[in-house]
């Protein structure tokens, strides 16, 4: 009875133990975000002003920063571009990913095993090594300084990632249920869209919530293709063009950083099981 | 599965015609393998094997943005390597990298074990821990440049209210320093979420069965930790600090919208150098040559991961 009793109290203890440990994480995780959110809705005058407190608001709430966002600068356009070139780049890719890791997991054809290690290599190599000659490849083209440059780019390290990510799901269906469907005549795409891609809808929802983020998040292309700011993504037009001569500006950068997150934010609250699969998936599984 | 063909053969004798025999050619296993993959093929050879070939071409010539130079040999990197900035670039990368990832390590299997405890409000202690690593790291980095302003900083206000810091506090982003503090800090803060998360899986997947022996046996806490939790995880730990080591290297997106490697070049990394070189200043040549100079790190990271792979 009496050790019952103990480790009752000892377990009370290292709970609180681990939630005293979790704070500082919580807090250095979510304070930016908190002091992004407050800092785009406080008055310049409270901003810049040494006597005030940063850390919350005191001089009331204001939406001119986000005034200024939606009717002064080009924020609408740039979010526009961002959905286009998200939703074009990440359905491309799932396409292709779709394919290429069906046909890398399930079936058996001299050299499948090269593709799946080449697929991999690929999906190793950052983007900083690439966009150089990259930025060259898209004047070529024609499509240089337009969202096209990005649609086009941004396949490149989307299909690696989810060819990867699929064909661990694809493995996972026995494959008994393909070969019933192909002696009862079904063709091999038949097969593949109407027997195999409905059972590996989470790991499409997975690849399609991954695909939507990083193209989203992207940077260093996007920064690097577009010039004009008519074509630019939400990331890039903030980060670049919201900044003016004067230095009064961070209330208005804040509301653009604040808002241009809202689409993924969003997702990742709505599918966060999905999120941390996939994140675990990729990595674990590779 | 030669049973089907078979059907689809038969199928095919009663319609006849070449559409059949097309639809019977591409039936063969083979023939759909190569066909599905071809679409992957001949993007990931267009536009990842070929820039990368390019890059190359161009670290080996004076290649400027417009005008298509000849070919110099080795030049460029001779060049660089007796340049001052790249020199400094070298060592501001491997102190990133090295403390950065030892930081991620270290806190991660830290909040990992934290994590994995069954807490009341874990799902929602997990969403706010993996925040950082969703939202866009050129955005969240804008706020840490207004939290480190030289004038403004949150971070001076509350340290010096705190008693930690003697004021005014350090100018973050004006001195060398302090600038790459603040940039492995950012850093950590958003690399820390993919750690934890990914080893938080490895610590799942460990049978309690293990645990319960060890406390059996008398195995204290810290006991558990090296002899059951360290040698169970370590396949978990490999992948994810091969992948955190790839990613930091290569990282871009902070050091650029925080300092743009000032101040003097003493956060830069080989990416905003190269950035720097080649697009800002024109000189693609020089700037492949830099970006390429992270290749050796790669080729031993892509090497071990594949070994490892192999091993499984």
């Amino acid at each position: 009875m009496i050790t019952g009793v103990r480790s009752r109290a000892a377990r009370m203890r290292s709970t609180t133990f681990a939630y005293a440990n979790l704070l500082p994480f919580i807090f250095f995780a979510l304070f930016p975000f908190y002091f992004m959110l407050i800092t785009s809705f406080k008055s310049n005058a409270e901003l810049y002003s040494l006597k005030s407190v940063p850390l919350w608001i005191q001089k009331g709430v204001i939406v001119d920063h986000y005034r200024y966002l939606f009717f002064r600068t080009e924020f609408l356009i740039w979010i526009k571009n961002s959905l286009i070139i998200s939703v074009a780049a990440t359905s491309i890719s799932l396409v292709i990913s779709i394919l290429a890791g069906y046909s890398i997991a399930r079936l058996r054809f001299p050299g499948v095993s090269s593709f799946g290690t080449a697929v991999f290599i690929t999906y190793l190599v950052p983007p900083t090594l690439l966009f150089l000659p990259l930025s060259q490849v898209v004047v070529w083209l024609g499509i240089a300084d337009s969202i096209w440059a990005l649609i086009v780019t941004y396949p490149t390290f989307l299909v690696p990632f989810s060819t990867w990510l699929l064909m661990g799901y694809f493995r996972t269906i026995p494959r008994e249920i393909e070969e019933c469907a192909l002696v009862d005549g079904a063709t091999r795409m038949q097969t593949l869209f109407r027997i195999v891609l409905p059972m590996a809808i989470p790991g499409i929802v997975c690849v399609v919530l991954f695909s939507f983020t990083l193209t989203w998040n992207e940077f260093i292309y996007a920064l690097t293709f577009v010039s004009q700011s008519s074509q630019k993504t939400a990331i890039v037009g903030v980060t670049a063009d919201l900044i003016r001569g004067d230095i009064y500006y961070w209330g208005s950068l804040m509301a653009g950083a604040v808002l241009a997150s809202v689409p993924v934010v969003a997702g990742y609250v709505i599918f966060l099981d999905y999120y941390v699969s996939g994140l675990t998936a990729g990595a674990v599984k590779g | 599965m030669a049973v089907g063909r078979g059907v689809l053969e038969a199928a095919g004798v009663f319609r006849g015609g070449r559409l059949a025999r097309a639809r019977e050619w591409w039936e063969q296993e083979h023939v759909f393998g190569y066909g599905l993959i071809l679409p992957a093929f001949v993007l990931i050879g267009c536009l990842v094997v070929y820039p990368f070939g390019m890059a190359i071409y161009f670290s080996l010539s004076d290649y400027w943005v417009g005008s298509p130079g000849k070919f110099v040999g080795f030049g460029n990197f001779k060049e660089i390597l007796g340049n001052e900035v790249f020199r400094q670039t070298v060592q501001n990368s491997f102190v990133f990298t090295g403390i950065a990832l030892t930081a991620k390590i270290v806190l991660g299997v830290w909040l990992a074990m934290l994590l994995a405890r069954n807490l009341r409000g874990k799902r929602l202690i997990r969403g706010a821990v993996l925040l950082p690593w969703v939202i866009p790291t050129a955005l969240s980095t804008l706020g840490w440049w207004w939290m480190f302003d030289s004038l403004y900083s949150v971070v001076n206000w509350t340290g010096i209210r705190l008693g930690v810091i003697t004021p005014p506090g350090p100018n973050w982003l004006g001195m060398s320093s302090y600038a790459m503090a603040a940039v492995i800090i950012v850093n950590i803060w958003r690399g820390l979420p993919f750690f934890a998360i990914t080893v938080l899986a490895g610590l799942v997947s460990i049978p309690r069965e293990y645990y319960e022996a060890a406390e059996v046996d008398g195995a204290s806490s810290a006991r558990r930790f090296l002899h059951v939790t360290l040698p169970l995880l370590k396949p978990v730990l490999a992948v994810v600090i091969l992948f955190s080591t790839i990613f930091t290297f290569n990282e871009f997106n902070i050091v650029y919208v925080l300092t743009r490697g000032g101040p003097i070049n003493t956060t830069h990394l080989f990416a905003t150098l190269a950035y720097q070189t080649g697009l800002q200043g024109g000189n693609l040549g020089q700037g492949a040559a830099i970006s390429l100079f992270m290749l050796p790190m790669l080729g031993m990271v892509v090497f071990f991961q594949l070994r490892y792979i192999r091993r499984e």
